[in-house]
């Protein structure tokens, strides 16, 4: 069991900067997830990591010690992949054992590790057969007990959840984290699915163009996400960003967003927003479950208006809306009941309690 | 919306589409028999009239019946040559040859083809396709100036290769080990770049997983290897008839040729015989290994 650290970590291909200065804190037991699309840097940062890829600049510490030249063998570190990579001519149990058999392990202790962590995942009928007579969720479980019974430092995850189907993908992403509650191994996981992040990660890093944009816990980023970016990559249905400017009227703050539209905003957000310039562009951003129904006694805060739905997406216990604001397709959440229909007129409410403002340029939050 | 239900008229088409669908398809079918059957006959033939002719006497050879038909058969040719001294000395040196031609090529070629598909270090890819320019270079073109090297190093060293059938180990593999380091190449690159990253990541060394892994997983293309190794070293004929000549360090193909036409005579039952029983090694690696073979060769293409 280990603490990670990232020191400025650099890593460039020829002249193509694929991770730019990262610095990442990783504690002892922690599940941490790197989070961002598809080149952003993500799967390179765990690679350096690993050992797999060279660092151009920076350091990379494991359990204290700069490991940067350090063979991956040497780093005593674990690693899933999206495609499993199992031997395909070995059986489970030779899959599993391979890296303590060069290690020399004695033959009992390696059949105790085995039998244990092919309990923990649930394939001890599973441990003779060969990887192809196996299905994919029961491949990634084998990937995982290899790492298991190694018992390393560190857990790294490479995407493993990418190539199994929906169902399963839920399935295993509890095991992973019954898993790490059992063995409580220091672990990060790459992925570039949100909901993954959310629901593994005790820290969530997400990246972007080769860069951290916020490192956080799954609430504090959905609540106090710090960049458009991060607003927009963390939650589903996504957020909102309605085009806006603030204003004075009646000695009250209030963010326009059409000629006929406007709302007051709470006490607590308008003291927040005091310093805006009024002229700046700026985009209210709204999570779709705080654009609902209207009530009949909206809380402080809370503001109903009338708006015409273009599109309703009954999901059951919710049904999702869809309507323009001045150009822009809004997303909400109403109660099934609410009787919201497709091109039908209704009256919702904003929850400008929870709302963000952000700097339409920079993208920062405000 | 009300539903409705669909009456799906061009339902009963779909039969008479089947018909003429299997009507191709049997036309086709048609087709590739009748290309099959000329193959066949045409690559079928030789043999036949091979072991035909096996079965003669010369007597009837010379004599003008129907080439076709035996109508005296005896197995005099099979225990002359079976129980000939120079035969069976030929069989030896051409076992020997191929033997240690394709452990040596094997030896070279598998981790070579391994460094240049995973290690990845300045210059292994031009490497890897002068490996292959390398094969393409014919024999005919090579064996005059090797023949002259072979010479330059007997005077220099005072080491005689030349005429002895073990030159032969040193000439074959710069045919073998180019073609088999080429398919060798094809099928490691096609093995997922993760396999390796994980046993690395278990604590193997290189050679340990070339030898734990890469081997194992590559078998086919291996084997597909060692087939074409050996049968280039069985079948070569110009290097050693270049480079042996005394009967006793003679390989098959050359001894057949070279001790059973005297002269103007040819002693044509014993040569069909002697070809005969020097292409049944081969035949018979090629029944056992086939399956082997083709999946090597297919996968090693693609991925070339």
């Amino acid at each position: 069991m280990a603490d990670v650290t990232l020191r400025k970590v650099v890593k460039k291909y020829d002249d193509v900067e694929a991770v730019r200065g990262i610095d990442l804190d990783i504690a002892d037991h922690e599940f941490v997830v790197l989070v961002g699309p598809s080149g952003c840097g993500k799967s390179t940062t765990l690679r350096m990591i690993a050992g797999l890829e060279d660092i151009t600049d920076g350091d990379i510490m494991i359990g204290g010690d700069v490991v940067n030249d350090v063979p991956p063998k040497d780093r005593d570190i674990a690693m899933v992949f999206q495609n499993y990579a199992l031997y395909p001519h070995m059986t489970v149990a030779e899959n599993m054992s391979f890296g303590l058999r060069l290690k020399r392990y004695p033959k009992a202790e390696i059949k105790t590790r085995i039998d244990e962590a092919a309990r923990m995942l649930d394939i001890v009928e599973l441990v003779d057969r060969k990887p192809k007579q196996l299905s994919g969720g029961q491949r990634q479980r084998v990937a995982m007990g290899r790492a298991i019974v190694r018992n390393p430092k560190v857990f790294l995850f490479d995407e493993p959840l990418s190539n199994l189907d929906a169902k399963l993908r839920v399935q295993m992403r509890i095991e992973i984290k019954k898993v790490h509650q059992k063995v409580r191994t220091t672990t990060v996981y790459v992925t570039h699915d949100q909901v993954e992040a959310m629901t593994l990660a005790d820290r969530v890093v997400v990246m972007n163009h080769g860069r951290i944009e916020q490192i956080g816990t799954p609430n504090e980023l959905y609540h106090n996400p710090a960049t458009k970016f991060v607003a927009s990559f963390i939650g589903s249905p996504a957020m909102n960003f309605i085009p806006c400017r603030l204003e004075e009227s009646g000695g009250k703050l209030h963010v326009r967003i059409t000629d006929r539209l406007a709302f007051p905003l709470p006490p607590a957000r308008a003291a927040r927003y005091q310093g805006v310039s009024r002229t700046d562009k700026l985009l209210l951003g709204l999570r779709p479950e705080h654009i609902t129904e209207a009530s009949p006694h909206p809380e402080t805060g809370v503001e109903n208006f009338d708006a015409t739905l273009d599109v309703t997406e009954p999901m059951g216990m919710e049904t999702l809306i869809y309507f323009a604001l001045e150009g822009t397709q809004v997303c909400g959440r109403v109660n099934p009941n609410a009787g919201a229909q497709d091109g039908a007129p209704l009256r919702l409410a904003v929850d400008l309690n929870n709302m963000h403002l952000l700097n339409e340029v920079s993208g920062a939050v405000i | 919306m009300t539903s409705t239900v669909v009456i799906d008229k061009a339902a009963p088409t779909r039969p008479v589409k089947l018909r003429s669908m299997s009507r191709d398809r049997t036309w086709a079918l048609r087709w590739s028999y009748f290309f099959l059957t000329l193959f066949a006959v045409f690559a079928l033939v030789p043999p036949l009239y091979m072991v035909i002719t096996s079965l003669k006497t010369s007597a009837e050879i010379s004599a003008a019946t129907n080439p076709w038909w035996v109508y005296h058969p005896t197995l005099s040719n099979y225990v002359e040559l079976l129980t000939s001294n120079q035969f069976l000395t030929f069989f030896r040196n051409s076992a020997l040859v191929s033997i240690f031609v394709v452990t040596i090529t094997m030896l070279i070629s598998v981790p070579a083809a391994f460094a240049l598909a995973r290690m990845r270090f300045w210059g292994s890819a031009t490497l890897a396709t002068g490996v292959f320019l390398t094969y393409l270079i014919p024999e005919t073109l090579l064996f005059l100036p090797l023949f002259k090297m072979f010479v330059a190093f007997g005077d220099l060293t005072g080491i005689q290769l030349i005429n002895k059938w073990y030159v032969l180990l040193v000439i074959y593999p710069t045919l073998t080990v180019p073609f088999c380091t080429w398919i060798m190449i094809g099928y490691f690159a096609s093995i997922p770049k993760e396999l390796d990253e994980a046993a690395i990541i278990d604590g193997a060394s290189w050679f340990q997983t070339l030898t734990r892994i890469f081997i194992p997983v590559a078998l086919p293309g291996l084997i597909a290897a060692t087939i074409f190794a050996f049968t280039v070293s069985w079948a070569q004929f110009l290097y050693p008839l270049v480079f042996t000549t005394s009967t006793d360090q003679l390989v098959l193909p050359v001894g057949i040729v070279t001790t059973l036409i005297k002269g103007d005579v040819f002693a044509w039952g014993q040569i069909m015989t002697g070809a005969l029983l020097g292409a049944a090694p081969p035949l018979i690696i090629y029944a056992f290994l086939m399956d082997y073979y083709i999946a090597g060769l297919t996968a090693g293409a693609t991925k070339g």
